[in-house]
């Protein structure tokens, strides 16, 4: 495929809101190409992990290759870049977006456009890219085609007039947007004999080849043994292999050249050398300018991970090691907490992103976690003028050595229809919102605008926002600055001694509830045992909340005889097993899941 | 023969009952008379199968049990104690129960017990009161026990137990006390007095446990319990149920029984010698469906394979069954039978349990206090080894 014509590629993206049939289409374009017969498909090619699979969502990046027979008679290469689905892994969207020159916008016909479609066609047409816009699930009896393509029409300001009205499920129309690509979709630039530019917008790790690069050459070529250098991290390494992305499969070439998406191969070790968003270059011949965007991604949510079993510790440090190969957004460090033992403090790009870590960790690795309360990093100034990001509650200095505290904020964007609008923004105000406008986007549908503080909605925003909405309101946000804000840090004691795990920070004002709802929450948590318990929420040493486990009364077995012997040891031994999975906090055992369930406090 | 011939205890299992009560859970069910016919050939059989084993032994107690052993014809009691000592060499002062429960008990039947060599009675009443008797599901009234022990008396019998039973659905602490009082003043020798557990798979648990988590289908058949009046309310909460136990010991107290386990009351010299038993380890045999058997350090149940109890469950198992006894468990005898000190493998847990109240030290002995034996579970648990 050396030197192929460029006018005969394409390179797109599918963007949509989660569930309007991204990953379908997809896998529908994939089969009607003929790259798999769909005997052959695994539902769903492109999110290849399980977890994505199952959750509906795509995690990484993924990059497939095909080749359409268009009616004109010509045969054009399609690169179709799936991109990750949400705001957690917006810097790798953007990335993936910049790899390509259009995208496919699928809309529901029967939801219409939706708060994350919006944030993701504003992400595309800042990349200059061409939106195409398709309507999915027309086959729907709730579909309503005409209204969602002048919604299109009304809300984004793109021509949505000659859409194709598809059903990816049933195949509907589907080759009408193959043609619609061929037509809409430009194809790409960039000169083959220019100095090397390549944009990575993943990578992956693999045991046998090492870093797997996946890249858009924008201008040069590449090809084996090409010395290559990465702008930004500076590493730089011998090419071994090119190629590009059958389905499920690496497919080596000859070369890359400009306008081509394909992967490289050089023998690194680590993805931390080849950041998503930087550029490659050729290190004998090296451009002049990197390309644009880049920037190095941290963690914004931070908590500790703890194994069940203390002696796993070395087992979670490998499958951390091993899942940082292929993730370089994230991060931990060695931790010690009196209530959990040995474990490791990680950060993560969103709650989402804590979430696929930990599952990953729990399935893949088989390991058994305690996860405490995840925060974001606090700004403390001190009065001595230092300042220190904080990112574990237990690090926090003395009041008297603070002089004020800052928390980072977000920009948000809620879509709403009007009937939820008091009820939405009533969420918003308990969660210390600060209202930053309202418009309608149609008669019936308003996009509402509020500053919030971060560590709002990382336990469970999203969640409180569909129940209150019944579904209805979809939301974004970005990350904006750090502001001044009245933050303690809410201390939970058992039977009088502090678990430095339950602690975590909090603005003053929700303090109280909080820590009520932990102490109830606890109470029930936490099994009778030969003494009473009280359970207590402190600022400082100031007791905010109170329950109390009231001492076991009975646990005795009426009758043992001759016959009931082996039963007893069980019921001993299960007993005694039980005793052991719990954390011993001073004389109190705490059972394992106690400390998760806090992380839970549903509103209703 | 082998001298010397060590202890024995067998245990008859005999699993028919005339109707399943709403908390039992034993192997126990309804039969018709060929099944028992059946049953009580091949448990005669089998007994004569242990003919080389018993060479070895001599029997010191022996129990039938069940369900209830009183539904068998006289004459079927009869064969079985024929098999029994043609096959075992039992002593002279062997204590010999049988369990029975009212409605099923004739005078034949108690004439032919004598006979046997059964020298110790053991009847269920339960409760004094027939409304309670309804709800347990049991198959008498409290006019007809009374007739059985009458007629039990009459025919000589001087050792009986009554079995008892509090925590009862619906059940105050006035009605259990008053239940207490009047078995007392009948002058059984034993009372067994359990509080009611409930098991699963039982009715009762249908009922109490699983109708209560809210799951509909159980839900359901708590509410055709109801209609069909057999829902008494609600179980006396754990506050009542402790003060029943609490008060158990200090009215049998008054009428001359002393508790020396759990659930066990006597008057001086009538504890249950075969019961005792199983909580010191004496070796036994169980024959029939559902019984267990402990020899040579082995534990089965019938028809299974033994398994080989490890010097660490055998030290386990002294302490968690020893410490049921009021009387506790013996530090000597400890050190006698594992050939090391009770506070050498148990030290820290004893210390922390006597700092905790919940057991204590005279003499020789380690117990239970009234506290410990509430949570006794627990206590028990830390005895478990790593």
């Amino acid at each position: 495929m050396a030197g192929a014509d460029q006018s005969k590629i394409r390179n797109f993206c599918i963007i949509a809101h989660i569930d309007h049939g991204k990953s379908t289409l997809a896998d529908r374009i994939i089969e009607m190409t003929g790259l798999l017969t769909s005997r052959e498909m695994q539902s769903q090619v492109l999110d290849n992990m399980e977890l994505e699979r199952e959750r509906g969502i795509t995690i990484k990046a993924q990059a497939v290759r095909i080749v359409y027979q268009a009616k004109n008679g010509e045969e054009y290469i399609f690169n179709l870049i799936d991109t990750p689905g949400h705001v957690d892994f917006n810097y790798e969207v953007s990335r993936s977006l910049a790899a390509c020159d259009g995208a496919i916008l699928v809309v529901d016909a029967a939801q219409g456009v939706e708060a994350q479609t919006l944030a993701n066609v504003y992400l595309a047409l800042d990349h200059d890219l061409d939106v195409m816009p398709v309507i999915n699930k027309v086959d729907l009896p709730s579909a309503e085609p005409e209204r969602v393509i002048e919604e299109i029409e009304d809300v984004i300001g793109i021509e949505a007039m000659d859409a194709p009205q598809i059903s990816a499920k049933t195949g509907l129309n589907v080759e009408e947007v193959l043609e619609q690509i061929v037509e809409k979709i430009p194809a790409p630039e960039g000169d083959p004999e220019e100095p090397l530019k390549a944009l990575i917008f993943d990578s992956l790790y693999d045991s046998y080849k090492g870093v797997i690069v996946f890249c858009r050459i924008k201008e040069g070529t590449v090809k084996k043994g090409t010395p290559i250098l990465m702008m930004a991290t500076g590493a730089k390494a011998e090419v071994v292999e090119v190629g590009y992305f059958g389905a499920g499969q690496f497919i080596p070439c000859d070369e890359l050249s400009a306008g081509m998406v394909g992967y490289i191969t050089a023998s690194l070790k680590n993805v931390k050398d080849t950041r998503v968003g930087d550029t490659i270059t050729d290190a004998s011949n090296p451009c002049a300018e990197p390309l644009p965007g880049y920037k190095k991604v941290n963690p914004m949510v931070y908590c500790g991970m703890y194994p069940a079993d203390g002696a796993k510790y070395p087992d979670l440090r490998d499958a951390l090691e091993k899942l940082q190969l292929n993730d370089a957004s994230l991060q931990f460090e060695p931790e010690t907490s009196i209530a959990l033992g040995f474990g490791y403090r990680c950060g993560f790009l969103g709650l989402l992103h804590l979430e696929i870590i930990q599952e990953r960790l729990e399935r893949e690795y088989n390991l058994d976690l305690v996860t405490t309360a995840p925060g974001v990093i606090y700004k403390v100034h001190k009065t001595n003028g230092d300042v220190i990001e904080l990112t574990n509650p237990s690090n926090l200095p003395d009041p008297s050595e603070i002089e004020y505290m800052e928390e980072p904020m977000v920009k948000a964007e809620i879509m709403v229809t009007s009937e939820f609008i008091g009820a939405i923004m009533d969420l918003c105000q308990e969660r210390r919102g600060i209202y930053d406008g309202m418009e309608y986007i149609e008669e019936t549908r308003a996009v509402l605008r509020y500053h919030l503080p971060l560590n709002e909605i990382i336990y469970d925003f999203f969640d409180a926002l569909k129940s209150r909405s019944r579904g209805y309101a979809s939301f974004d946000y970005e990350l904006d600055e750090y502001v001044k804000s009245d933050l303690v840090k809410l201390d939970i004691l058992i039977n009088k001694e502090e678990v430095d795990a339950l602690s975590f920070i909090i603005h003053a004002d929700t303090a109280y509830e909080r820590g009520r709802k932990m102490c109830e929450k606890l109470k029930e948590e936490i099994p009778r045992q030969l003494f009473e318990i009280p359970i207590q929420a402190a600022i400082g040493s100031k007791i905010i909340a109170r329950e109390t486990v009231k001492a076991m009364r009975k646990d005795v077995l009426a009758k043992c005889y001759g016959g009931d012997i082996t039963r007893k040891r069980k019921l001993l031994e299960k007993q005694k097993e039980g005793k052991k999975r719990m954390r011993q906090v001073g004389s109190v055992e705490i059972p394992q899941k106690a400390f998760m369930s806090v992380l839970k406090l549903d509103d209703k | 023969m082998v001298w010397p011939m060590r202890p024995l205890e067998l245990y008859v299992h005999i699993p028919f009952c005339i109707r399943k009560c709403q908390y039992c859970d034993f192997l126990s069910g309804p039969s018709s008379k060929e099944e028992r016919r059946e049953y009580v050939t091949e448990l005669c059989q089998k007994i004569r199968t242990y003919k080389k084993l018993a060479g070895s032994y001599h029997v010191v107690s022996i129990f039938i049990g069940g369900g209830t052993p009183s539904i068998l014809e006289a004459e079927q009691i009869t064969v079985i104690f024929e098999a029994i000592r043609d096959t075992f060499v039992v002593d002279e002062g062997a204590e010999i129960t049988v369990e029975m429960n009212p409605g099923t008990v004739t005078e034949e039947k108690l004439t032919a017990y004598r006979q046997a060599g059964i020298n110790r009675l053991s009847i269920g009443l339960q409760s004094t009161k027939d409304e309670e008797l309804r709800i347990l599901g049991r198959i008498h009234t409290y006019e007809e026990f009374l007739d059985t022990y009458r007629l039990a008396r009459e025919k000589g019998f001087g050792n009986i137990n009554v079995d008892l039973m509090s925590a009862i659905p619906g059940q105050t602490v006035e009605e259990w006390v008053d239940t207490l009082q009047k078995a007392a003043e009948l002058r059984p020798e034993h009372i067994s007095a359990y509080s009611l557990i409930i098991e699963e798979g039982t009715p009762f648990y249908e009922t109490y446990v699983r109708g209560r988590e809210g799951d509909e289908s159980f839900g359901k058949a708590a509410k055709e319990r109801e209609e069909a009046d057999l829902c008494a309310g609600r179980l006396p909460d754990e506050e009542d149920e402790r003060q029943m136990y609490r008060q158990t010991k200090e009215i049998l107290k008054e009428y001359g029984y002393h508790r020396y386990e759990i659930s066990n009351y006597a008057l001086p010299g009538y504890e249950c010698r075969h019961n005792l038993g199983y909580w010191n380890r004496t070796e036994y045999l169980g024959i029939g469906t559902g019984a267990a058997s402990l020899m040579d350090n082995k534990r089965w149940d019938y028809g299974e394979e033994p398994m080989v109890l490890s010097m660490k469950e055998q030290m386990e198992e002294y302490m968690f069954l020893g410490l049921r006894k009021t009387q506790g468990v013996s530090k000597t005898k400890f050190a006698d039978e594992f050939g090391r000190g009770m506070d050498t493998v148990y030290g820290e847990v004893l210390e922390k349990m006597y700092g905790m109240r919940l057991m204590e030290e005279t003499d020789d002995f380690v117990r239970l206090t009234d506290r410990g034996i509430d949570v006794s579970n627990t206590v028990m648990c830390e005895f478990l080894l790593e």
